[in-house]
């Protein structure tokens, strides 16, 4: 079994490195390069992976478990409730509309049985969270007003399944045949009590999330070990899904009850950072599973009813869709894309059609057809996509340009500052800022701080600041100022090289331990350092000047202007140094540097600048006039 | 040829200074009138004397625009003419850089006009007060011009601050290309008054 995993992970991954960039070479999605790779690694064309894909597909359901999670750490009840009109009006829309339609379109033209009808109507008006966002995010479309529609209504969907998996047992007439599948600990019981426990368990890990997994991340953040809290958020995620699976109910639900539960938490960056690379990798496993999975034998079967139905359904959904965009006033592109965009089935509908099968809604076969039709109209969508964006779209005008602005405030934590940092350094001009009315958000390592800056009114964010995931989650894109204030001058570099790499357009203020640290920010392009000694030192010294005898203002005056040259000499030295072709600075070179500064100090003869108030030239003019007078 | 103008403005509280704020936003937008805003270039009072010359040497015009303050300008200007108007270089014997330049003073003061006289609350002239001023650029070989004044901003509406910006930018215009010759002015107490004969 070692060798049979270790053999499907290579293949895994040799047919996705082939078959991905080959399919963005072309232009299309690595989604399609994903699903394509399923199909070509599938039972049906090279066999070389088994029981045509179930066991993938049982492995990278993980990948949309992981995906709900993240779509949970969105989802936090403020930024909810103001995405609400969108959330409840265009997705009920949807889900209503499309429902109804597809259940009155199949009563009439198949004459199922009402229940295995609606069953199959509710599972295919659900599209596929994985398939839209991916895309989206991969066309950099997930701003536009289309795309945070197709979010809200996304949305929607990922709730209405609840209901919808909890009315299903009530449609069965309860004499469920196949209990070897059905492993559910409850599902002996009847169906309305079922119903019930499953609401009690959302509502137990709701509160349990509340009050037990965020202080035992505080004590696993405490540890310091980045790893251990990655697994911590891994085993996070495992548990909640096992427990919603233990009452039968879909894993990627209690994943995204676990997100939402989160959501409010200040490990919300965090846990976004940790998980989201395992989800890509698991998603583009989930759509090499569905590729794989797709039974090209049943289809052969009946491959007339197959493709009609796709089509149809597709159409459908399609138009209710342009319909509601049309209510809601989007301009004819972004409707298309909207429309286009979410005219699939998903991978909910794999779960509502799976548990029917297991509560004998409706018969193996159907259900098998049916998974069919939704994993080719989930290929499908990227194809349209493509076909609208290359001979469809260009036929309407008006590109949505201010992408961004229009719903920004559905954004939340869109502060113009950014401290990374909120050690002594950076919490002192976090207060500063405060004080003024500026509120900043603030990114932080330490999570005892934080907890306690947030007690005290702060936007503390734990989290290690030189991953892009949580710099673009603390909102960079949207900022104006980065103030680079982390207490270890290295990680502090790295970060600093992450806002010029990614966020050019970030001004950014950096905190420099040293001089050959100012260098080095210097190097970056970074002119506005600020040496955390320099001034201190400065005042320390003028203050000595004081005690012995200067005049204070005096003194003050002497401070400002060394540390004025001090500024300029750093940027001078470190043209020189490249001059030097020096990469690492010596203790030798530093030395020799400091000897380099004191001569030049010498030579610009601090304080020679200017006279004023001195009187010695007037004396000496008059002392001359005088003496002309003599004369 | 265009005069170069160089305005040094003054103010501790710019951005709670409705009139100044008008006047400032008046200023006409050309390459040859640079705005110096002192208490944003010199917020710890270390005026740069070297880079304040240089400034001085490019413009023919030297406006000191700055509010009333116990009858005198804000601290920062009165610091800048200590460290920039230099012995052996703005006076003294080999003190003659600034020969020939005009100096122009552009004043704002809460009190009505009528205050500014004998008999009033303030029992001096705008000019009687002015007169440090008006002594330190003859010492440095100035050409002091009558100060150009807004008086009364504490009772003054909106339509009176952009009345008197549009004046002002007229007169930032009229000194731009126009040539003048000091002596017409010599009768008058305010820049204010004059200007107005020559808008007919």
């Amino acid at each position: 079994m070692e060798t049979g995993l270790f053999f499907e992970s290579i293949i895994y991954l040799a047919a996705a490195v082939i078959c991905v960039p080959i399919a963005k070479k072309l232009g299309l999605s690595s989604i399609l390069g994903y699903l394509f790779a399923g199909i070509l690694i599938g039972p049906f064309v090279l066999g070389l992976i088994g029981q045509q894909g179930e066991d993938i597909m049982h492995f990278a359901e993980f990948g949309v478990v992981m995906m709900l999670f993240l779509i949970g750490l969105e989802l936090d009840p403020y930024k909810f409730w103001r995405m609400r009109r969108f959330i409840v009006g265009m997705g009920s829309l949807q889900v209503l509309g499309t429902t109804i339609i597809l259940f009155l379109a199949c009563l009439l033209v198949l004459k199922w049985e009402w229940e295995a009808t609606l069953t199959i109507a509710l599972a295919l008006t659900l599209s596929s969270t994985a398939i839209v966002l991916q895309t989206l995010k991969e066309k950099g479309l997930s701003q536009t007003s289309m795309g945070r529609s197709a979010f809200a209504v996304l949305l929607f969907q990922d709730i209405a399944v609840i209901p919808i998996l909890a009315i299903l047992p009530l449609l069965a007439d309860g004499d469920i045949q196949n209990k070897g599948i059905n492993e559910s600990l409850i599902s002996d019981l009847q169906g309305w009590l079922q119903t019930l426990i499953v609401i009690g368990t959302i509502a137990l890990i709701y509160f349990a999330g509340r009050f037990i997994i965020v202080p035992l991340l505080h004590v696993v953040a405490a540890t310091r070990l980045q790893e251990l809290f990655t697994g911590a958020a891994l085993l996070l995620v495992l548990l909640v899904s096992y427990i919603m699976q233990m009452v039968g109910l879909s894993p990627a639900l209690g994943a995204f009850m676990a997100g939402v539960v989160l959501a409010n938490s200040e490990f919300r960056h965090e846990l976004e950072g940790d998980i989201a690379p395992f989800k890509g990798l698991l998603l583009g496993l989930f759509f090499i599973g569905v590729g794989a999975s797709i039974n090209f034998s049943l289809i052969m079967v009946d491959p007339v009813f197959i493709i009609v139905f796709c089509t149809l359904f597709n159409v459908i959904k399609f138009l209710v869709l342009l319909g509601i965009g049309k209510i809601y006033k989007k301009s004819s592109d972004q409707n298309l894309l909207f429309g286009f965009a979410l005219s699939q089935g998903g991978e909910f509908g794999f779960v509502i059609l799976g548990f029917a099968t297991q509560l004998n809604l409706m018969p193996t076969y159907l259900a098998s057809q049916m998974m069919a039709i939704i994993a080719l109209s989930m290929i499908g969508t990227p194809i349209l996509l493509f076909i609208n964006e290359k001979w469809i779209d260009p036929f309407f005008g008006v590109k949505e340009k201010d992408s961004g602005n229009k719903y920004d405030d559905i954004e939340d934590e869109n502060n113009d500052v950014i401290i990374a940092g909120f050690g002594n350094f950076g919490s002192t001009i976090g207060r500063l800022l405060k004080t003024n009315g500026i509120p900043a958000t603030v990114l932080d390592m330490d999570s005892d701080r934080v907890d306690s800056l947030r007690k005290m009114g702060f936007k503390v964010y734990y989290g290690d600041a030189s991953r892009l995931e949580l710099l673009q989650a603390a909102g960079c894109e949207n900022a104006k100022l980065f103030i680079a204030a982390i207490d270890n001058p290295t990680v502090n570099l790295i970060v600093v090289e992450m806002i010029r790499k990614h966020f050019p357009h970030l001004k950014v203020l950096a905190r420099a331990r040293n001089r050959s640290n100012a260098f080095e920010l210097v190097d970056m392009g970074i002119n506005q350092f600020y040496r955390e000694n320099l001034y201190s030192a400065v005042h320390l010294g003028v203050d000595a000047l004081v005690e012995l005898g200067h005049r204070r203002y005096t003194a003050t005056r002497q401070g400002q202007r060394f540390i004025k040259y001090d500024e300029q000499a750093v940027l001078r030295l470190s043209q020189k140094r490249h001059d030097k072709k020096a990469f690492l600075m010596t203790a030798k070179e530093e030395i020799e540097m400091q000897e380099q500064l004191l001569k030049n100090d010498l030579y610009a003869q601090l304080g020679a600048n200017d006279h004023a108030w001195e009187s010695e030239d007037l004396r000496k003019e008059n002392l001359e006039n005088s003496n002309g007078d003599k004369k | 040829m265009p005069n170069k103008i160089l305005i040094l403005f003054a103010h501790p509280l710019f951005e709670k200074s409705n009139v100044n704020d008008v006047l400032v936003n008046h200023i006409p937008d050309s390459p040859n009138i640079t705005f110096h805003d002192l208490y944003q270039e010199y917020p710890e009072f270390d005026v740069n004397m070297q880079r304040e010359q240089e400034l001085l040497l490019l413009h023919d015009i030297i406006i000191w625009h700055h509010p009333m303050y116990w009858y005198s300008c804000p601290p920062l200007l009165k610091q800048w003419i200590d460290i920039v108007l230099e012995h052996g270089w703005a006076y003294g014997k080999e003190g003659t850089a600034l020969k020939g330049k005009l100096l122009l003073q552009t004043i704002t003061t809460g009190g009505r006009k009528e205050n500014y006289c004998s008999t009033g609350r303030d029992r001096f002239t705008i000019q009687q007060l002015l007169e440090p001023f008006n002594q330190t650029a003859k010492v440095c070989n100035l050409t002091y011009l009558p100060p150009f004044v807004v008086h009364g901003t504490h009772s003054m509406t909106t339509e009176g601050y952009i009345e008197n910006g549009k004046l002002y930018r007229q007169i930032l215009e009229y000194l731009e290309n126009k040539t003048i010759t000091p002596e017409d002015l010599s009768g008058y107490q305010y820049f204010n008054d004059w200007f107005k004969t020559k808008l007919g």
